[in-house]
């Protein structure tokens, strides 16, 4: 009928979440990346509470955005090549080994999937470091945005960013990031997820939508 | 000379970047320079985005630089006339409500969209905003163009009610900046118009002179 034709129609158009917000930058001993929490398929908003920070292993942590399905695939088979190359080398593998596994798949199926995925983690070799792996190039930038609302906050990261940024400093950039980003991009919103990693640890974290900063027009 | 492909059909627009913030006193309104075709060729590096429509009134323009211009111009002589009329300087409100008529009424031929700013004696500075399909409302800072998109994280952070003249022009220029950098189709220097009680002030600031954030 009619009626459940439309539905269907409208789970099948992308559960995308190229609609989306996803950010990460490091600092002098890791990374804080971070997203918000909205899965969007048209006009309807599907989950609003999906976490897309994806662990890759221990210490390394990727953001989804793009196709949710083909994203979280992604980040599977490079968490499953990973667990492997970690077994065989015999210690906890580099940041660059994870984002060049994320790259090598970007790059060969280029035209299938379109995801695109932000690695970022802490080593021992070269301590925090964050990758974009957009279209199957891999650089290694001091931050990185990306999905839609990544748009509207790109003045915002280029006029706050500054060398030796602390961990703090770094988690309230994230988190004014994104609740910028948030406020007036109508495909983000709901929390805002992050995920700072040091060599400690890591240490995952969620602010409600209420108790994110507010602005002078709030 | 030849005209470079332009497989859009597009005509002049004005892939731009245009602001307009009140501060205490006064309000600022700023643009680019840059004028494209096609979103490939540069036609003019230093066009003058910002258009006096009376005394103490601006506005600028985003869009087919066509349409802003002729209504613009449309605009201008039928404010001269109200002033003329009411034996008094027209309102800013007067000013943005004739760009909305024109805009509204031809919306479906038109494709510009205005920001207008300025000071009168009633209601001292104000910021309106015209949209592309004739909507009008005021704010106390507005954005517009195609750069605008990179720089409203920024913008919603930084402004602030009731700045000073200096704090209001830094933010103005970093905005505009930070967009420039961002927006191919913006660029070249920043234009700024500070109008106040006490009248209009032109600012240029050239592009080697602009603030530099970190990747620079």
């Amino acid at each position: 009928s009619e009626e459940e034709e439309c539905e269907h129609q409208a789970e099948s158009s992308s559960h995308s979440s190229d609609r989306t917000t996803i950010i990460a930058i490091a600092f002098e001993g890791g990374v804080v990346i971070g997203s918000d929490s909205r899965v969007s398929a048209g006009a309807s908003v599907v989950n609003r509470v999906m976490n897309k920070l994806s662990p890759l292993h221990d210490k390394i942590y990727c953001a989804l955005s793009g196709s949710a399905a083909d994203a979280q695939t992604m980040a599977e088979i490079v968490n499953y090549q990973l667990d492997v190359h970690s077994i065989e080398v015999g210690e906890d593998p580099l940041v660059r080994s994870a984002a060049t596994l994320v790259k090598n798949i970007s790059y060969k199926y280029k035209e299938e999937l379109s995801a695109h995925l932000i690695v970022a983690g802490w080593d021992r070799r070269a301590g925090g470091q964050v990758y974009v792996t957009l279209d199957g190039l891999l650089a290694r930038q001091p931050f990185a945005i990306g999905g839609s609302g990544s748009s509207y906050i790109y003045g915002f990261v280029d006029a706050e960013y500054r060398q030796g940024m602390t961990k703090k400093d770094c988690q309230e950039f994230v988190v004014n990031a994104l609740a910028l980003a948030m406020n007036r991009d109508g495909s983000s919103g709901g929390v805002a997820y992050f995920v700072t990693i040091d060599k400690d640890g890591t240490d995952e974290k969620c602010i409600l939508g209420n108790k994110l900063p507010t602005f002078f027009d709030e | 000379m030849d005209r470079p492909p332009n497989p859009q059909n597009t005509g002049v627009s004005t892939g731009t970047t245009i602001l307009a913030v009140k501060f205490n006193g006064g309000v600022i309104i700023g643009s680019d320079s840059r004028a494209s075709i096609g979103g490939s060729y540069v036609s003019n590096k230093m066009i003058n985005k910002l258009i006096q429509v009376h005394d103490k009134i601006f506005c600028c323009i985003a869009g087919s630089l066509a349409d802003a211009q002729a209504v613009t111009k449309m605009a201008k002589f039928q404010l001269s006339f109200h002033s003329i009329q009411m034996e008094a300087p027209p309102l800013v409100k007067a000013a943005a409500s004739v760009l909305k008529e024109l805009c509204y009424n031809n919306r479906e031929e038109l494709q510009a969209g205005f920001i207008t700013a300025g000071w009168d004696r009633k209601r001292g500075p104000q910021v309106y905003t015209v949209s592309m399909g004739g909507m009008l409302i005021s704010q106390p800072f507005t954005i517009g163009g195609s750069g605008s998109t990179f720089i409203y994280g920024y913008a919603d952070a930084k402004f602030k009610p009731d700045m000073s003249r200096e704090e209001c022009l830094q933010f103005t220029t970093n905005a505009l900046t930070l967009a420039i950098g961002r927006d191919n189709v913006s660029g070249g220097v920043v234009h700024m118009v500070v109008i106040t009680e006490d009248g209009v002030e032109h600012v240029v600031v050239p592009g080697d002179k602009l603030p530099k954030f970190h990747d620079e």
